[in-house]
């Protein structure tokens, strides 16, 4: 175990939301759990990514009193980074929305198993 | 020649039964020998076949039936259990190789070189915006904000494709009706609430305002296009619920949506394809940075921000839509 | 020269810009512009590749006015415009073979927005092709993913939403991954360009820093492209997929989609990673045994099928792990190996899904093969075109399987233990593969005495005959002309890293 564990705290509070979000994933069989698992997950990664950016002492990077020097801010790449990342989140569980809600319609079960049973018994 | 044997004694010989076997004759009469066989299973008429059928089709059930099909039962169990073993395994991985990464909010560590060094230093003269955020996403690495456009763009696509419902009735477009049961909230307008709509009529163009504010400042403050549009899209999801959708079709209908998202991923396409061009070939842009601190400045990153807050705003408003009503 | 410079921009940006043109735009038109834009784009790229062959080097093209760790740049070299071109080839006949089913399967008002998904389908292929930055590719894979799930689901029966949904199930598993991974070795470099990440990752590899995070890394990235690209334990929801949307979309999806994720993930191992360092690492043995493991299970699985387009669906999941065989070998013969039969796979599977179309719309629309017996009397063109098909995925010569066969043979034979697994492997896939694939050549090629079914001939449907020609003919080029593609390819991955 290396040595920057309790450091890195909150890197660690990610991965575990992290797995939390995956195994909810994969293993509820709610759609729309597993959509929140997902969203969990993803939300797990912005949080290890912006936490990289962070030095303590500094303030963010917006230039105030024509200050620019670089003891002065934090580093502004990973909040850039994450500003694409939730989108993409955004995006992507719309889409699962919505497969969810046409599945609804036809089936009248938001469960994957029951639908997919359903599909092979009748054979298509 | 003469036979020493009788008829009757030779048609029990071996040699008589061998020439006739020979000569193709048949060796049993169907009363003496045990192998005649009566069929054992009946030609089936019509009946049963209708009942074999359902026998199948019983059966198939009851294969993918979880309570009268023990293997399966079996099968689901242990897949829960390895799943989550290898759930623990992985998160147990995953916190193990946090701990050998570099600290957190030490000044050290290899992220910071050379690159957000020279965002800090000269990002504002080199971009105009205050916000170094904001140069950066919009014009330092503005090709990857473009992808994210991109992104929106297509996942509202496909929301159009799964829940718009089709004007023209051919056979292949799904028709609601009141009985279908997800229904519901697509035939229903909603209720002349007074609470909802005196507090909307003081919210909403508070909101309005504040998301303007919001999309303009993005380059000298937080904020930019993103957030700005989608507080936008929050104040017109607020007047949809309270007024109904007749009131906001009179200034937001399909044709407004169409037309605004063209032409802001379009002004977005060729600015940032202008500005692209320019740069790999060296070309000077003579696009005028302006003063840092004002709203007109930072060449065109005002513009930029202000086309994705349009976007994001009525792609906000778009997925409410499709979700509650399936068409505009 | 200069001019020429600027042709990787205008593809990206002209296949982007199409996007929204087609959203405005009624069917007709929209399908007029997408074609337009694909054929353009191939032109241009085909200059390209003609230019950069003769000069010899790739070149970097910054995008904006900020040179590379402070901005995007993208790269191009031989390697990249030829498959760029090549996509442009098998997306345009894909879409052309495929619309009239598209007239019969999907409502009239949607059409446009199938070309929209289309055409940023294709924007996010050439990006993944030229890009220089670990960033924006994890972005463009986005846009693939959501591309391709409109793609599947644009049919709309229960069939194919539920496909939809576990693809998007599995792809979003696969791009958290490499998100992941991407934000660790980002971590640990400091550099989001692939060049500055290789120097940084050698330097670290030198001087012993951060051994366990960057072995994370790689085997996160890999695992996660491996399973967007329905490598074998994660192809659960390719049968599904493939086999119920629409034919373009079938024909697009198996022949383009997985072959983007792995040229990234070549591009990663030589651009990101380095060659011997990604060798050292044991994920690529773990590549090389999924590879093996696929090549047999789908074989398998396609036998047992009873529904021809299912049954070339998985023969998909055989193909695949060819190509990561051919990875996993870590030479780079194995690499050329594994480019090249990922030009051939593109070239033949979206050739047998249009042509098994044909043969299954005069057999009454079904997809069993009990009513398809004959049918290649009935549609002379489609029949002819599923065998060459056939053949080229079974390995006989003068098409392009055999050539890729030849080639991943002769990339074994340099290695040291892992040449008896491969040769054995490829030896029993072939077997598996003739198995089903004759199968259905003998049954679509065998007379039927009272033929009830409507028969179709060539001026009735002469685009898909064309597109069946060209694609025939493409395989054809392919297997004959092979040597210089070859050359092509090798030339390419020397100035690739």
């Amino acid at each position: 175990m290396g040595s920057n564990l309790s450091v890195n705290y909150t890197e660690v509070i990610a991965m575990i939301l992290f797995v939390t979000g995956f195994a909810n994933l994969l293993l509820q069989k709610n759609l729309i759990k597993k959509i929140i698992g997902f969203n969990i997950m993803d939300s797990s990664i912005y949080l290890f990514l912006a936490v990289k950016g962070y030095i303590t002492g500094r303030t963010v990077p917006i230039v105030v009193d024509n200050v620019t020097s670089v003891e002065a801010y934090i580093n502004p790449i990973p909040a850039g980074l994450v500003l694409t990342g939730i989108v993409v989140s955004v995006s992507v569980s719309a889409l699962m929305l919505s497969l969810t809600i046409r599945l609804y319609r036809r089936y009248q079960t938001l469960n994957l198993d029951e639908i997919s049973t359903r599909l092979k018994r009748e054979g298509m | 020649m003469s036979r020493r044997k009788t008829d009757e004694e030779y048609s029990k010989t071996r040699a008589y039964r061998f020439f006739k076997w020979l000569k193709g004759e048949k060796d049993y009469t169907p009363s003496e020998t045990k192998m005649d066989m009566s069929l054992l299973i009946p030609i089936a008429d019509a009946s049963t076949t209708v009942e074999r059928m359902q026998d199948k089709q019983i059966a198939k059930e009851r294969a993918y039936d979880e309570h009268s099909n023990r293997l399966l039962k079996f099968f689901n169990r242990m897949y829960r259990i390895v799943a989550v073993m290898f759930c623990i395994i992985f998160g147990a991985l995953l916190i193990y190789n946090v701990s050998y990464l570099p600290k957190v909010g030490a000044v050290d560590r290899p992220t910071n070189n050379e690159v957000p060094a020279r965002y800090i230093e000269k990002g504002i003269e080199e971009t105009g915006a205050v916000n170094i955020v904001t140069g950066m996403i919009l014009d330092y690495r503005a090709f990857d904000t473009f992808g994210e456009s991109n992104v929106l763009f297509v996942a509202t696509i496909t929301v159009l494709i799964l829940l718009r419902i089709n004007k023209d009735r051919s056979r292949l477009s799904p028709v609601l009706s009141e009985d279908d049961p997800g229904a519901g909230d697509s035939i229903y307008e909603p209720k002349d609430d007074l609470i909802l709509q005196t507090v909307a009529k003081f919210l909403v163009p508070i909101i309005m305002v504040f998301g303007i504010y919001v999309i303009l400042n993005g380059h000298l403050s937080p904020g930019g296009g993103f957030s700005g549009g989608a507080v936008i899209g929050a104040g017109l999801i607020l007047y949809v619920n309270a007024f109904g959708f007749e009131k906001t079709e009179e200034f937001f209908t399909e044709k407004t949506y169409k037309w605004i998202s063209f032409g802001a991923l379009t002004t977005y396409c060729l600015c940032k394809a202008y500005s692209f061009f320019c740069g790999a070939n060296h070309l000077d842009s003579h696009i005028p940075l302006g003063t840092p601190g004002a709203i007109l400045s930072s060449g065109l990153i005002l513009i930029l921000n202000i086309c994705v807050g349009m976007v994001v705003a009525c792609t906000m408003y778009t997925f409410y839509v499709m979700f509650r009503k399936g068409d505009f | 020269m200069d001019m020429v410079r600027n042709i990787p921009f205008f593809s990206i940006m002209l296949a982007m810009f199409s996007g929204p043109v087609c959203s405005v735009l009624p069917g007709k038109a929209a399908r007029v512009v997408n074609a337009a834009v694909i054929t353009f784009i191939m032109g241009m790229s085909a200059v390209l590749v003609c230019i950069l062959n003769i000069s010899g080097e790739s070149f970097v093209y910054m995008m904006g006015h900020f040179p590379a760790p402070w901005g995007n740049e993208i790269r191009a070299g031989v390697l990249e415009a030829w498959m760029a071109m090549f996509f442009c080839v098998v997306m345009l006949l894909s879409v052309l073979g495929g619309i009239k089913k598209l007239f019969d399967e999907v409502v009239e008002s949607k059409h446009n927005l199938y070309y929209v998904l289309v055409g940023l389908m294709l924007s996010s292929l050439l990006a993944l092709v030229y890009t220089n930055d670990l960033f924006t590719a994890y972005v463009f894979v986005e846009i693939n993913t959501i591309s391709a799930c409109g793609l599947i689901m644009i049919r709309e029966n229960g069939r194919t939403i539920e496909a939809a949904v576990r693809y998007m199930v599995m792809s979003l598993i696969g791009s958290a991954m490499i998100l992941l991974g991407i934000c660790m070795l980002y971590d640990i470099t400091g550099h989001l360009l692939m060049s500055n990440i290789k120097e940084s990752v050698a330097a670290m590899t030198a001087g012993g820093n951060y051994p366990e995070p960057l072995l994370f890394t790689i085997a996160l990235m890999s695992v996660g492209l491996a399973i967007k690209c329905a490598l074998f334990p994660f192809h659960a929801w390719l049968p599904d997929a493939y086999g119920y949307s629409t034919v373009s979309s079938a024909a697009i999806l198996s022949s383009l989609v997985s072959k983007g994720y792995i040229f990234l993930l070549i591009k990663i191992i030589y651009r990101v990673i380095g060659f011997e360092i990604y060798g050292d690492s044991g994920v690529i043995d773990v590549l090389f045994f999924f590879g093996l493991a696929g090549m047999i299970f789908g074989s398998v699985s396609a036998i047992r099928e009873n529904d021809i387009r299912r049954m070339i669906a998985y023969s998909s999941v055989a193909q695949i792990g060819y190509i990561f065989m051919g990875i996993g070998m870590g030479t780079e013969f194995g690499m050329v190996a594994s480019i090249f039969h990922m030009l051939s796979h593109a070239s033949t599977k979206s050739l047998l899904f249009i042509s098994a179309i044909g043969l299954t719309d005069v057999s009454d629309g079904s997809r069993r093969f009990e009513p398809l017996t004959g049918s290649a009397y009935r549609n002379k063109t489609a029949g002819l075109a599923f065998a060459v098909g056939s053949l080229s995925m079974v390995g006989v010569p003068l098409f392009s399987g055999f050539i890729s066969k030849l080639l991943f043979a002769e990339a074994a034979v340099s290695l040291r233990y892992r040449m008896i697994p491969v040769l054995v492997v490829l030896g029993i896939s072939t077997i598996l593969n003739a198995i089903y694939f004759m199968k259905t050549v003998i049954r679509i090629y065998t007379p039927v005495e009272n033929d009830s079914y409507p028969h179709v001939y060539l001026k009735d449907v002469p685009l898909y005959s064309v597109v069946l020609v060209a694609f025939v003919t493409l395989n054809v080029i392919l297997g004959v002309l092979s040597d210089p593609i070859v050359e092509l390819i090798r030339k390419g991955l020397a100035m690739f890293s």
